[in-house]
């Protein structure tokens, strides 16, 4: 057992458990580091235990696949091949001459630094919501969609009575569904696509109707069940309230993507869930050197980086939901576990997942199209409304910056305004900012993907754990639960 | 319905916590940010700049717009940190270290 190679797996969301329970099969030691308390990602955000929450299926679909993936997980963990560290918040993945380590603050409170030594690593990150600024979206009441849905799946908390779930993309429509089904009056449902172009890409639909099925499903409960309206090629252009949101100003888009005059009206709510896409984790990938395409890690069919050692799965490598996080999970995992054990993978071991990662990926391109922002939202922006949240940067400083002091990339925006610099390092505005200068949008760069006490980073409080122990009293991290 | 109801939870026994000296309850398991909107508390920061109020945002650790003070040490985030019997919540104006 001593000799079998090591991978660590980072990120227990669909890909990395998929990763996971596919090369533990295949005789690789595999240490699953997350820094949740427990395992299943965003998709599968699980109620705290100590909620003891009966049927947290209520909140979720696809529930079988869950519980095929904890009880793999369970029994590799009994059987000692995996070790989860939970509440392990990884902030660096040094490369060396002999394999890898992961670099991780443990806790809640993450101050003590833990290593996890490797030969090699799968970075199933996933990726988090982006949300374009527009007057009033610092106000407390307004969340992005996906942090409601995950203070709702994970800690049985509702935001407030009256929600408008605004923005655009297929995420919208489970949160809103969730939100009302647990109980919040679900004002509107505020899209600034036009579903029926999903029309024009009917090929691509088409080759997924599981797919489709499912998104009909949400929309005909949305629609019917919990009787909520949907304002389609309607956009939010302002959130109203002193110290908390008490409404939003809602318009219709003409087809030009830019707002209908005459067509404002209030809606009185006190939550605003609020999102237009997601953007890839890429930050662990970015300090490890990998080649990135656009604003996700780029990776070949095996699911490899350019990096040697170094996968990625899931949405680290590009949004597609967690049927495609699987199906990559899948390939890294046997792709990994091959060639530690010094076999060439074969590909037909996965043909069903590369499959659907075709076809999930063909389906996502298509939905992208569809659900872009509203071509000219930057003009709802007014000039006093903050583009970076951390700093307090307003658009007339970005503005500024372009058009008075020249700045022509987002790294020179940044100097000058400061926008970007803050505790997030640019993940909020980032997006943003590219689009008020017309500069492309450039992943956010920082030197950690966390911030770290500095006496973690002297080698202070330093505790070296190099994968599961060879016989571990039960399986399990004394964290899992 | 409520959350609670709908997926049929039974928590272990509810805990108090203090927010800006007010007692409120939370259950075993919660994020600070989930007892504080649980008891209808929206914001717990103050901006450094403006002094704005700000609460939760992305809900997953990565804006750090939920920045707050929990038993003396600020810039905890709330979204992430789980609440605790007897845990001091505190309001944070800028940094936190003024206090
Ligand atoms: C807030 C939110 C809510 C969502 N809700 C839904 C939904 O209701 N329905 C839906 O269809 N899709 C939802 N999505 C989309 C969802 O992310 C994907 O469909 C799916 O979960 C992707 O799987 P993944 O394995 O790639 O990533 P994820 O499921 O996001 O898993 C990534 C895991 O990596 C961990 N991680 C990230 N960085 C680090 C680090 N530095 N150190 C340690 N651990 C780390 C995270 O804690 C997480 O557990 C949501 C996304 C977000 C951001
Ligand atoms: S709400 Fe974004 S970090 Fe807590």
């Amino acid at each position: 057992m001593t000799d079998r190679p090591r991978l660590a797996v980072i990120g227990a969301g669909p890909a990395g458990l998929a990763a996971t329970l596919a090369a533990a099969a295949e005789g690789v030691r595999v240490t699953l580091v997350d820094s949740a308390p427990q395992a299943g990602g965003q998709f599968y955000r699980q109620p705290a235990s100590g909620l003891g929450a009966r049927r947290p299926q209520a909140l979720h679909h696809q529930w079988r696949t869950w519980r095929r993936l904890r009880a793999g997980l369970d029994r590799q963990l009994t059987a000692g091949h995996v070790t989860h560290l939970t509440d392990h918040h990884v902030w660096c993945v040094e490369r060396h001459p002999v394999g890898i380590t992961v670099h991780a603050l443990r806790g809640p409170l993450q101050e003590d630094g833990v290593t996890v030594d490797a030969d090699a690593v799968v970075l199933a990150t996933g990726g988090y919501e982006k949300v374009l600024p527009f007057p009033g979206w610092t106000l407390p009441g307004v969340v992005t969609a996906g942090g409601a849905q995950a203070m709702l799946k994970g800690g049985l908390v509702l935001p407030g009575r009256t929600a408008v779930v605004a923005g655009t993309g297929p995420l919208l429509l489970p949160v809103a569904t969730g939100l009302a089904a647990a109980g919040t009056r679900v004002a509107a449902l505020v899209e600034s696509a036009d579903p029926k172009a999903l029309v024009r890409h009917s090929r691509a639909l088409a080759a997924l109707p599981v797919k489709l099925a499912e998104g009909a499903g949400y929309a005909a409960r949305l629609l019917l069940r919990h009787r909520v309206p949907l304002l389609a090629r309607h956009t939010v252009v302002e959130a109203h309230g002193d110290d908390r949101l008490d409404a939003v100003t809602v318009a219709a888009l003409d087809a030009g993507g830019r707002v209908r005059p005459g067509t404002r009206r209030r809606i009185a709510c006190d939550t605003l869930a609020v999102g237009h896409g997601m953007l890839p984790h890429t930050d662990l990938a970015a300090t490890l050197g990998c080649r990135l395409d656009g604003v996700a890690v780029e990776v070949d069919d095996e699911q490899r980086t350019d990096v040697p050692g170094v996968w990625a799965a899931g949405e680290a490598t590009g949004i597609g939901g967690a049927d495609l996080a699987l199906a990559e999970g899948h390939i890294a995992g046997r792709s990994a576990a091959a060639r530690l054990t010094g076999r060439r993978p074969d590909a037909r071991t996965w043909t069903g997942a590369a499959r659907s990662r075709a076809a999930l990926r063909g389906f996502f391109a298509a939905l992208d199209s569809v659900y872009a922002p509203p071509a000219h939202w930057t003009e709802q922006v007014t000039d006093d409304t903050l583009v970076c949240r951390c700093e307090e940067v307003p658009a007339c400083a970005v503005r500024a910056a372009v058009r008075e002091l020249g700045a022509g990339d987002v790294r020179t925006v940044k100097l000058l305004t400061r926008a970007g610099m803050g505790w997030c390092q640019g993940r909020m505005c980032g997006p943003a900012v590219a689009a008020l200068t017309g500069c492309p949008p450039t992943p956010a760069r920082t030197p950690f993907a966390r911030p770290v006490p500095l006496g973690v980073l002297a080698g202070q409080g330093r505790d070296t754990q190099t994968g599961p122990p060879d016989n571990p009293p039960d399986g399990k991290d004394p964290h899992d639960d | 319905m409520n959350p609670l109801e709908l997926t049929d939870a039974r928590p272990g026994p509810a805990f108090t916590v203090t927010f800006d000296g007010r007692e409120i309850d939370a259950l075993p398991g919660q994020t600070v940010a989930a007892a504080l909107w649980a008891a209808g508390v929206t914001s717990w920061r103050g901006t450094r700049g403006a002094g704005r109020p700000r609460g939760v945002f992305c809900g997953i650790g990565v804006c750090f717009d939920c920045l707050v003070t929990v038993n003396g040490r600020p810039n905890q985030r709330a979204c992430l940190v789980p609440a605790r019997p007897g845990d001091a919540i505190r309001t944070q104006d800028g940094t936190g270290h003024d206090d």
